[in-house]
């Protein structure tokens, strides 16, 4: 039901939700952001079962802000997918197992951007482009088609946009809108929201 | 839908490949009563303050367990609460929530802010989820952020219209295409009357009588209490009295071929043609 994509490029991560918050049949929301800032070069996004999505996502993003607070530095990327990582693993096996599908992004400045892909069973994996939701059967065939290692920037959100047009034309819900955010070495830039034609 | 609750109704195979596309994958609980959960409420946000409705039917699977119920129950003047979901449950969690305002209140000196209220009730809620705990609340004051939805599921959500519960698909069928910020007092009770009342003609578990609450800078005020039946009856006069015209005017068109042409230009940029 819910939709989540990144693009990795040779110095920045694009990524990209779809805004609705929905209950049964009913779009409660049409304007939910589904981004969690952990850092000015991190984000965390996070879909899944209602109410464990914000909690959870809240509580690695106060955990990230406290080990900043404690320590003086920040994690990198790929210390903080890992610590989500152990956090979704030590509660699934609970009797309360938070149920989410995340994407994080993040630039470092020694290793450069990078994306993780982790699902709701803690399966935690770097990959150059990933995306969640029934939306990703959809979208991943244009994203192997079409993805570079060397995208700029322009041409990673036309390939953003390809994948959402695709979404627009054959997937049977209707994502009204999509928030874009792009992060790179001078922290995390809000694009325009994308709008596919027909839908309001 | 309620209807089919009612009267027993199996699901179609349609229907269960597309409630299998949801996201729950805990298989339910068996539970040894039926509980209560039929409703109509909502609340939504214009230039005037905050308008809050619901309906007085407290159901109890296929009985009306009380006609008078009150769904709106205030937390202090610039708080109301409206509640949906199992009755007993609502009404302890609002004592709860009420009971924590309060304290906060005397702790530090200043309200606690709606935002603060809902993400408390969410957190208070959060340790139940999986269990059969189920309260579908909306906050509804006066304050920066003046509208939130929590749910016992964990949803906590900010936003300017939302109707819950069993009869909210016909509330916002009749609420989407009406609501305006620039509304004036009337105009919205009349709006909110209007979504309860075809909520409750359609909805089993939603009926008898409609609360309506404003809430402005001032606090709330409430509304006497009406009953839904007098609508219906006024409505029903009005649309006799409507249909005797139209008679008149199809007996002097007889024989002549019209064609009526009505554009309705709505959000979606929906193009209405109606041909007799």
């Amino acid at each position: 039901m819910e939709y989540l994509i990144g693009i990795q490029g040779q110095d920045f991560v694009l990524v990209a939700a779809d805004n609705v918050a929905a209950h049964s049949i009913v779009k409660m929301k049409q304007d939910q952001d589904k981004m969690f800032k952990l850092s000015d070069k991190i984000l965390l996004l996070c879909v899944g079962e209602a109410g464990d999505t914000v909690q959870f996502a809240e509580y690695i993003q106060k955990n990230i802000q406290l080990y900043k607070m404690r320590n003086g530095y920040e994690l990198s990327p790929t210390a903080a997918a890992n610590f989500t990582r152990k956090n979704l693993a030590d509660y699934l096996r609970s009797r309360t197992p938070y149920h989410v599908n995340l994407l994080l992004a993040g630039f470092d400045e020694t290793d450069g951007p990078g994306l993780y892909y982790m699902d709701h069973l803690s399966a935690l994996a770097k990959a150059p482009f990933a995306a969640h939701g029934h939306g990703a059967y959809l979208t991943l065939s244009i994203l192997d088609r079409y993805y570079r290692p060397d995208l700029t920037r322009d041409e990673a959100v036309d390939l953003l946009k390809k994948c959402i047009e695709e979404l627009n034309h054959r997937f049977i819900l209707n994502l009204p809108s999509f928030s874009v955010r792009l992060i790179d070495k001078d922290g995390t830039h809000d694009l325009e929201k994308l709008i596919p034609v027909g839908s309001k | 839908m309620a209807l089919q609750d009612v009267s027993g109704f199996q699901d179609t195979p349609i229907h269960t490949s597309l409630s299998s596309l949801s996201t729950s994958s805990s298989p339910p609980t068996r539970r040894p009563f039926p509980l209560s959960h039929g409703t109509t409420t909502l609340a939504f946000v214009f230039q005037g303050g905050v308008i809050a409705a619901a309906d007085t039917r407290a159901s109890c699977s296929g009985l009306v367990a009380c006609p008078s119920a009150q769904k709106i129950l205030p937390i202090h003047s610039h708080l109301l609460v409206t509640t949906s979901g199992s009755g007993a449950d609502c009404m302890l969690w609002e004592r709860i929530l009420a009971r924590e305002i309060r304290l906060y209140q005397l702790r530090h000196g200043r309200r606690l802010s709606i935002t603060g209220s809902a993400k408390l009730l969410s957190h208070m809620l959060h340790p139940f989820k999986g269990t059969d705990v189920c309260v579908a609340a909306t906050l509804c004051g006066w304050d920066v952020e003046e509208l939130f939805y929590v749910c016992s599921d964990g949803t906590r959500l900010q936003g300017e219209l939302f109707s819950v519960g069993s009869g909210s698909p016909y509330a916002y069928g009749v609420l989407d295409g009406e609501v305006r910020w620039s509304l004036n007092e009337e105009e919205a009770i009349s709006l909110a009357r209007e979504a309860v009342y075809r909520a409750t003609h359609r909805d089993a578990y939603s009926g008898n009588c409609v609360d309506l609450f404003h809430i402005t800078a001032q606090g709330y005020c409430r509304r006497d209490r009406e009953d839904l039946r007098e609508e219906y009856h006024r409505k029903r006069e009005r649309k006799d009295a409507g249909s005797h015209a139209t008679s008149l005017v199809l007996t002097l068109g007889v024989g002549k071929r019209r064609s009526v042409e009505r554009e309705k230009i709505q959000r979606g940029g929906v193009k209405w043609h109606g041909v007799e």
